[in-house]
């Protein structure tokens, strides 16, 4: 365990590295946010009985921006596709160590990192914000402890679909495509592009059948109210099925991929 | 303790002629070709052995390595490391071994060196002390002391391939890989890479199974040489059996006041004369070298005179040609 708990901190240790980038981010982030909310007041100036009020969409807002490295899902890691694609996976595969578990703690660590430096950063200054754009805390202590738990098993998803984007590139031998994909089906399947609650009934549903939701959509919900506590408690039992599903997959998957692997050149 | 047995690995290759017709034909129908990197490699090595893999671009070597390795699964055969399968216990088999690819880096491109070997003592499980002692001793031979506290993208090449001979040995291996070791270092760089490799295999006992295109490795470093070329192993013996059957000529230069000399003697055969200065090859079935130096010496005024064996890359240009590889 130890050794994974290494690629995790030196992954971190990595990361911290990129102050302009994180600083960078948190500029986008809240052009971002910002822009958001304004398309949504104006949408709601217009239609104000919606399913979920203006106030739950701002946190969401906020939440999908300050939380964006743990829920994105086109996060690259050069790096480690170019590992792949050049034949350095090499080395990695003389190591004794497990590689679905050496990858996964690398890029879960990229992601902590990334959120270490920006995560803070804005949820601060949204929770300073004047009204209508503040973001609250939390309708209550049930809900907050609810919220950190579906994060966390959010993580767990969001880094189990990443590893199979890698694992398609054994495949496909470019990154572009799979990546894409994920992004475009994925972020939108997740509630990113609307929230899922201003979707036609049956789009939720499809939406529901998905893994994507349960990664980002269901902790920013629970936070701001709009997902009530006993909801809350079926989701966390689907998180935990679609985490055995993905790593489990994604484990027999790669396990394959490694049998046909061949390495040209040098 | 390393044994092969009939080894076999092929892969497939996508062929297409140029221009936009064949792309489209390819399209629909691609054409592949399977490539027989390795066609029944066999060879057994002993603890302790420095054996220099040999032949040229493309015979299939790497991909032996790769095998050995445990990063490649053959298509069929047998390879047993200490008693491991390399490809179905990889994890358990890839703790004994250490392996260098010298075209490949397996350091942390933005992080000092040392971080990448912390990380590394963290994956071998290697204790505090053994770690410590062994990052002692590979920074005062290779002299990569000072270069620890460098990121890796600000180091020159030879300067790293030191380092990543180093990271690949920090867990005490039992047996190293070298795949092209040497391959683009400056020549102290090579003789400090050989005279470590040396020593290595001497005080560890390491077994060393070396790669590499440069003879001067070879002959440095091994006395077995396994020669493999489109994927079969054509010769595995000594260097010096292959010197013998294949050092035929021997090159005279001689420097002398004389003029107009004509040389003629059995089995010699002049390829150069100016005024001072004959060249000759000496064919050493026939004729002793000694009675062709005694037969100068008593003809000619010597100034200086040099005896030449053929390059070992001479002699492997020929192995390749008698081998048709």
């Amino acid at each position: 365990m130890k050794q994974y708990y290494s690629f995790l901190r030196l992954s971190i240790v990595k990361g911290l590295q990129y102050k302009t980038a994180a600083i960078a981010g948190i500029l986008t982030q809240f052009c971002f946010g910002f822009l958001f909310i304004m398309i949504f007041e104006a949408f709601y100036t217009h239609q104000p009985t919606q399913p979920i009020s203006l106030n739950q969409i701002i946190q969401m807002v906020w939440l999908q921006q300050s939380f964006l490295v743990f829920i994105m899902l086109w996060h690259r890691d050069s790096e480690l596709y170019n590992m792949i694609t050049t034949g350095n996976i090499c080395y990695e595969l003389c190591r004794p160590t497990n590689l679905y578990h050496h990858w996964y703690a690398r890029l879960l660590g990229q992601r902590l990192s990334g959120a270490f430096l920006r995560c803070l950063p804005i949820l601060l200054a949204a929770l300073l914000m004047p009204e209508p754009y503040k973001l609250h805390l939390p309708v209550s202590l049930t809900a907050m402890m609810l919220f950190i738990v579906t994060m966390i098993l959010a993580l767990i998803i969001i880094v189990g679909l990443s590893m199979l984007i890698y694992i398609s590139i054994f495949y496909t031998l470019s990154p572009a495509g799979s990546f894409l994909l994920m992004a475009v089906f994925g972020e939108f399947f997740a509630g990113l592009t609307i929230p899922i609650p201003l979707m036609p009934l049956w789009l939720q549903r499809i939406c529901n059948l998905l893994p994507f939701r349960y990664a980002s959509d269901l902790p920013f919900r629970i936070y701001n109210g709009h997902i009530g506590t006993e909801e809350a408690l079926i989701s966390i039992i689907i998180q935990l099925f679609w985490i055995i599903i993905i790593i489990g997959g994604g484990k027999i998957w790669m396990g394959r991929s490694l049998k046909k692997v061949i390495v040209m050149g040098g | 303790m390393i044994e092969v047995k009939h080894l076999s690995k092929s892969f497939k290759v996508v062929k297409k002629n140029a221009g936009i017709y064949a792309a489209f034909k390819s399209f629909f129908k691609p054409n592949t070709e399977s490539i027989h990197a390795l066609k029944n490699i066999s060879f057994n090595i002993e603890p302790g052995e420095i054996v220099g893999y040999i032949g040229p671009n493309g015979a299939g070597k790497s991909t032996t390595i790769k095998v050995m390795s445990g990063i490649l699964t053959p298509d069929s055969g047998a390879c047993t490391i200490n008693g491991l399968t390399p490809w179905t216990n990889r994890i358990e088999h890839v703790k004994n071994i250490g392996v260098v690819f010298g075209q490949r880096s397996q350091l942390w491109w933005d992080i000092p060196v040392i971080d990448s070997f912390d990380l590394l003592k963290d994956i071998y499980k290697i204790s505090e002390g053994n770690y410590d002692y062994a990052v002692q001793l590979l920074s005062d031979i290779l002299s990569i002391e000072d270069l620890l506290e460098t990121p890796v993208r600000q180091l020159s090449l030879g300067q790293r391939m030191r380092c990543e001979i180093a990271a690949s040995l920090l867990h005490n291996p039992k047996i190293l890989f070298l795949d092209e070791p040497t391959i683009g270092l400056d020549a102290i760089s090579k003789i400090a890479v050989r005279d470590f490799i040396k020593q290595i295999n001497k005080s560890q006992k390491t077994t060393v199974i070396l790669t590499t295109h440069d003879m001067h490795d070879i002959e440095a470093l091994t006395d077995r040489i396994i020669l493999i070329g489109k994927g079969e192993v054509l010769f595995d013996g000594l260097l010096s059996t292959i010197k013998n059957k294949y050092i035929t000529h021997k090159t005279i230069t001689i420097d002398h006041h004389q003029d107009n000399f004509i040389l003629s003697h059995e089995g010699v055969e002049l390829i150069e004369q100016s005024t001072t200065r004959m060249v000759m090859t000496v064919d050493i079935r026939n004729v002793a070298i000694s009675d062709v130096i005694t037969y100068l010496a008593k003809n000619l005024d010597v100034i200086d005179i040099t005896v030449d064996d053929p390059s070992l890359e001479d002699i492997m240009v020929q192995m390749y040609k008698a081998y048709n590889i």
